[in-house]
């Protein structure tokens, strides 16, 4: 009965908590994204309300599914991670109880104020500063409960996924302080003024943005997949010498590259040339923990053709390396040129998101889950079916992205034969409609998905709980 | 030195491998962003360069608060087709005053850098109220309500006394008074003094009619104010290009 006692043994009640609220801001903040989405193809979805406009929603999107859906899962599994590597209990658990009620009301809070009209106006850090401060007090008492669990570890050796929490952790710390210092006007006004002004601004912005980015939706995530891809697929860790250099550069590089989002603006070119330098070299350890993900699986292939789980893993990394392998593509200044400022990027940012961070989140719930609760997934057929919409979903979206922002870039920049531009702007709002209704029906795929796999859970709880029960009357009886 | 390092010391030191990735992650971000604050290349020295008006701060809230910044760029790249599109390309120094900077990461909307001036108050006004009116193909949003609500203008001594701890030079005595007139003239520095804020925010409003209705100041009026002045305070026929092109 090891199961049972890995119940007892560690403090699963949190992760339960965490997984359940991961499931449900996936399912909203896919909704809100398929939502706005739908408002760029068919603008009267606005409804001429100030609260669901697209500049108000976008960032309640955003943050739902990066705070919400990929945060959410981040504290389960690393939760989960850390006490079954260091084979000891969480650190301080009232502080980690805090840390659940604190960021489902960050989320909360933060979409209610977005929609009221409280904004920073900075991309993926709109949160107004009273609900900054709740952050870091959340993050500090996460830092703690984390390292804490660490320090009390029964095992002289801190397990490679740790490593990445631990970078992510710390990371966002940094990103997190240094971004959003801001001069409130006054102490009951929501509304703040960020210390820096114009370049300097767009410089610690971008270096938040795209850290966010490289720990927050990757380091963590890589974490994850470290823990998750070995112990689902059977085998140990591909490479142990990769994993120790391709975390050390990965960690090192990454804080080099935000300024990539600033090519040929008023930021100095120097600072723009050395984000893209480090972009280029930064696809070698990128591409170190794929290989070291996928390679895991050498031996047990076969398991591809039967198990959907490892099926999302897999696709999971094939897209990161995609993803890294797009991104220093766009990060050369001459191809950025063109795709700066259209649809390619939102298609890049997704399928990094879609394809790689949620596809590893959903592998990394589905095999734990049913351990939290003692039991098995309700439905491997629905999985199934969850993983071909997903796919599906985020193909599309990457594709109608690709096509509109490629013609948006080259459309923009056409002359005639007369020397004079060739388009109008509108021209090229006009023509992408077709793809706006084209990425939207993509992320109807993918939320379809992921209602099924919310149906899927909540049955696989159920059935756990009642299991639990019938198994706990007996047992009482006799004693 | 290394030669009997393994790297398990770390495996096994929490204490030590939190150290060591604290520094590794730390220089990129040091290396990058300090200089900006110290480089003088950073900035270009141009006249015309100005705070906002009490009036085009509050329209200027307001484009943040809608996030307009999603769908709009405020930065113009060096290329020719943008200068022929939206104009000159952006000077660093054109938003040495904006906190937050606004110059965006997508173009659903076309760039606003360089679009004060371009249109008439009355095309923004129904451009605002209703996109498709005057673009038929417009995928923006409508917004009738900048019209309908009166314009917040009680914490607007407050807004700007929080912009001046930031290091927009509004004025607060007679002293910093006196140094604004000599740097953007005398009508410009009366506009920038903060006892005066409401007073002055009510008066460009009264003299622009931005909205078309001068029985009060709207939302409107301040947002439609804000985009007009955008792109306008550098005057670049009196500026050597050459001289610009040391800063890039």
């Amino acid at each position: 009965m090891s199961a049972t006692s890995a119940v007892d043994q560690y403090d699963y009640d949190i992760i339960k908590k965490f997984s359940v609220m991961a499931v449900v801001w996936a399912v909203v903040g896919m909704f809100v994204g398929v939502y706005i989405a739908s408002q760029l193809a068919w603008p009267f979805l606005n409804f001429d309300s100030p609260y669901i406009s697209f500049g108000r929603f976008r960032p309640v999107h955003t943050g739902a599914v990066i705070f919400g859906f990929g945060g959410s899962a981040l504290f389960a599994t690393s939760y989960y991670v850390v006490q079954r590597t260091c084979q000891t209990r969480l650190f301080a658990p009232g502080l980690a109880t805090f840390t659940f009620w604190g960021w489902q009301a960050v989320i909360v809070l933060a979409a209610l104020s977005y929609v009221m009209g409280y904004s920073q106006g900075r991309e993926y850090a709109e949160m107004e500063w009273p609900i900054d401060l709740l952050i870091l007090f959340v993050w500090v008492a996460y830092m703690v409960v984390y390292i804490g669990t660490l320090m009390n570890r029964k095992q002289p050796h801190i397990y490679v996924a740790n490593w990445f929490y631990l970078s992510f952790i710390l990371v966002t710390a940094l990103l997190h302080t240094f971004n959003n210092i801001a001069v409130p006007v006054d102490l009951f006004s929501m509304k703040s003024y960020s210390l820096f002004s114009g370049a300097q601004d767009a410089m610690t912005q971008w270096w938040y943005g795209h850290n966010a980015v490289g720990f927050f939706l990757t380091a963590a995530f890589l974490g994850m997949m470290y823990y998750f891809v070995p112990k689902h697929a059977g085998r140990p860790v591909y490479s142990y010498r990769l994993s120790i250099v391709h975390f050390w550069a990965l960690s090192f590089m990454y804080m080099w590259v935000g300024t990539h989002h600033l090519h040929w603006t008023a930021l100095p070119d120097w600072a723009s040339t050395l984000g893209a330098t480090f972009s280029i070299m930064l696809l070698l350890p990128s591409w170190g923990g794929m290989i070291n993900g996928i390679m895991t699986l050498s031996g047990a292939w076969d398991k591809l053709r039967t198990d959907p789980i490892m099926r999302f893993m897999i696709v999971a990394l094939s897209f990161y390396g995609m993803s890294t392998f797009e991104g220093p593509l766009m990060s050369l200044k001459d191809v950025n040129a063109l795709s700066h400022y259209t649809d390619w990027t939102v298609g890049h940012v997704h399928s990094g998101a879609l394809g790689w961070v949620a596809m590893i989140a959903f592998g990394s719930l589905y095999h734990m889950i049913p351990k939290l609760w003692n039991t098995q997934m309700y439905s491997v057929r629905l999985i199934n079916a969850h993983f071909w919409l997903a796919t599906i979903g985020v193909l599309l979206y990457i594709t109608a992205m690709w096509i509109s922002g490629i013609s948006q870039g080259l459309m923009w920049r056409a002359f005639d034969d007369f020397g004079n531009l060739q388009y109008s702007f509108v021209e090229s709002v006009a023509a992408m409609h077709p793809f706006y209704v084209m990425r939207a029906i993509g992320g109807m795929f993918y939320l379809t998905g992921m209602v099924l796999m919310a149906y899927n859970v909540y049955m696989t709880i159920r059935q756990g709980v009642r299991a639990a029960q019938t198994a706990a009357t007996p047992a009482t009886a006799t004693a | 030195m290394f030669k009997n390092f393994k790297h398990e010391k770390i495996e096994t030191n929490a204490g030590l491998l939190l150290v060591l990735t604290m520094l590794a992650v730390s220089v990129g971000g040091l290396v990058e962003i300090a200089p900006l604050f110290f480089i003088k290349d950073t900035m270009e020295k141009v006249d015309g360069v100005r705070p906002y008006t009490p009036l085009e701060q509050r329209g200027r809230d307001i484009y943040i608060r809608e996030g307009c910044y999603t769908c709009h760029s405020q930065m113009i790249r060096p290329f020719r087709d943008e200068q022929l599109r939206y104009g000159h390309y952006s000077l660093a120094a054109e938003s040495k005053y904006d906190h937050p900077f606004q110059w965006g990461s997508k173009r659903t909307g076309p760039d606003l850098a360089r679009v004060g001036g371009k249109y008439s108050n009355e095309w923004h006004v129904q451009h605002m109220i209703n996109p498709k009116s005057v673009v038929p193909e417009s995928v923006m949003p409508n917004y009738p309500w900048l019209m309908e609500t009166k314009l917040d203008i009680s914490d607007v001594g407050d807004r700007m006394r929080a912009l001046r701890r930031v290091g927009v030079p509004y004025s607060s005595n007679q002293e910093e008074l006196d140094r604004n007139i000599e740097r953007f003239g005398e009508d410009m520095a009366r506009m920038l003094h903060i006892p005066d804020a409401q007073k002055n925010l009510v008066k460009q409003a009264q003299e622009g009619n931005y909205d078309g209705d001068r029985s009060s100041v709207s939302e409107m009026d301040a947002l439609v104010a804000y985009l007009q002045m955008l792109g306008t305070l550098v005057d670049f026929s009196k500026i050597d290009p050459e001289e610009l092109v040391k800063f890039r």
